[in-house]
């Protein structure tokens, strides 16, 4: 306990500056996943061929762990921050990508009828009816893709990357729990924090669905 | 006036079915078989008829979201085939079978969807909406920031008719608009919408089950059995000279309800 007092009484800017890395990478990587996988989502929904290939890639991928992701990266990219993002967005993709399908295939007919008799041009259409129709089920994906990268983003100090995994590696190499204790609380605190957010903001977009 | 409002055109027939002709996958006969029909401009049409007798498929064939095997339609004179389909819709005001509003927004928003495409400024937009809220008895007050879940089915038909009505369009197709209203509140939308047709001047087109609205609202009645039109005339014409089985058989269903109307008045 006393060396978690000390640690923040010594080290409080370099915790900032460990959190902050932790977010900043984080972010990086939630960004370029909903670009890559919303997109390739709306298209693959189009196609029950590509929504077929694309379902099993991603679930396969699912279940490869970043670590070997990373690891298998090192010898093409190096160390540093760039694998990491590599692989953390490997790893947010999926669940992105799926809910994606999943919303555009079962968007109500009937209402996008009515948009379409209304004159609504296909791009109208997509970002005033198609898309705020899908949000709850994208943004679960986003949410799910959120707190696994926020967890995972720890792995990529292994490699380099900074972000509060560093403290944790410290701690295992020093043998000092202290810092173990200091680096898994915060990035617990900071995975369910963040959900806990998204929850919140999710509610609030789609109050339309809760009134009954 | 001269020319249709969706463009040119000598022929003041606001709509013109020739040889039409749709025909489904995996269907048996044709949901619309050789129709042949001629809709004056400013006209009522009621269009009565049996489950799946094609009534809904005619309606999505005007606004292109159907298009035909054969044949050809005409609005105002232009085959739409060759008009852009989007800029078409956008002068055909539509209420839905399934009311189809949008869940995301509200009540004011779903009526400024036309307008907001239409690009009306904001003061059009806000009048536009109070207008027709009082039209269709919603008061304003109370539900222009409500959303589609938090009403009625009945106030839901409403609340579509009055985002079809809201640009006053030429020509204004109505699949059962009423379907789920009450009888006193469905009286009092049939009067209003009696009435804003009246005042318009706008060619409406109105599917209905129900054959005494059928009666009351038309103009003109078209009669519908099995893809085919068997009765294109005024409700007088209709009642005087049924000219088929189906349609007399329509009319006694008519009587009965009236018989029994007058006997439970007497009651
Ligand atoms: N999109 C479609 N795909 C396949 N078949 C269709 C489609 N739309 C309509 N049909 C078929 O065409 C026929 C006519 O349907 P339509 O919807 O026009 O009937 P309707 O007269 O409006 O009936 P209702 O009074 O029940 O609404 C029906 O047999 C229906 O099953
Ligand atoms: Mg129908």
């Amino acid at each position: 306990m006393l060396g978690v007092i000390a640690y923040f009484q010594t080290d409080a800017a370099n915790y900032i500056n460990l959190v902050l890395e932790h977010v900043t990478i984080s972010i990086l990587v939630l960004l370029i996943s909903m670009v890559i996988a919303i997109p390739l989502g709306i298209i693959c929904s189009r196609s029950e061929i590509l929504q077929n290939i694309s379902e099993h890639l991603f679930s396969f991928l699912r279940i490869i762990p970043s670590l070997a992701v990373l690891i298998i990266c090192i010898p093409f990219i190096g160390t540093g921050w760039k694998p990491a993002v590599i692989a953390l967005t490997l790893l947010a993709i999926p669940p992105i990508l799926l809910n994606t399908i999943q919303a555009f295939r079962t968007l109500p007919e009937p209402i996008l009828e009515a948009a379409t008799a209304m004159g609504m041009g296909t791009t109208y259409k997509l970002f005033n009816v198609k898309l705020p129709l899908a949000f709850p089920l994208i943004y679960t994906g986003i949410r799910t893709a959120t707190v696994e990268v926020i967890a995972s983003a720890t792995l990529a100090a292994y490699i380099g990357a900074g972000g509060l995994g560093s403290l944790i590696f410290t701690g295992l190499g020093l043998m000092r729990v202290d810092l173990l204790y200091i680096g898994g609380i915060s990035v617990a605190i900071l995975s369910l924090g963040t959900g806990f957010l998204m929850n919140v903001f999710y509610k609030y977009k789609t109050r339309y669905l809760q009134i009954k | 006036m001269t020319g249709g409002p969706l463009g040119k055109g000598e022929n003041m027939n606001a709509v013109e079915f020739e040889h039409v002709k749709k025909q489904f996958p995996r269907m048996g006969y044709m949901a619309l078989d050789d129709v042949n029909v001629q809709i004056n401009e400013g006209e009522f049409v009621t269009i009565l008829g049996s489950s799946g007798c094609g009534k809904t498929t005619f309606i999505k064939m005007i606004n292109r979201l159907y298009k035909p095997d054969f044949g050809h339609i005409r609005l105002f004179g232009k085959d739409i085939q060759n008009s852009n389909p989007v800029l078409l819709r956008r002068k055909i005001g539509y209420v839905i079978q399934q009311v189809g509003l949008f869940p995301h927004m509200t009540v004011a928003e779903n009526i400024a969807t036309i307008p907001r495409i239409l690009k009306w400024d904001k003061t059009k937009i806000e009048n536009g909406i109070e207008e027709m809220l009082q039209l269709v008895s919603l008061d304003p007050k109370e539900f222009r920031d409500r959303y589609p879940a938090q009403l009625s089915g009945g106030q839901q038909q409403r609340v579509g008719l009055a985002r079809a009505l809201v640009a006053n369009p030429p020509i204004m197709l109505l699949d059962e608009p009423f379907g789920a209203i009450d009888a006193i509140n469905r009286e009092n939308l049939q009067n209003e919408i009696k009435r804003i047709h009246a005042q318009s001047r706008k060619t409406y087109i109105f599917v209905t089950h129900d054959i005494r609205e059928a009666l009351k609202l038309g103009t003109k009645v078209i009669i519908m059995n099995k893809g085919h039109i068997i009765q294109y005339a005024s409700p007088k014409e209709i009642i005087n000279n049924p000219c088929d089985n189906f349609v007399i058989d329509l009319l006694k269903t008519l009587n009965i309800q009236n018989n029994y109307v007058i006997d439970g008045a007497g009651i």
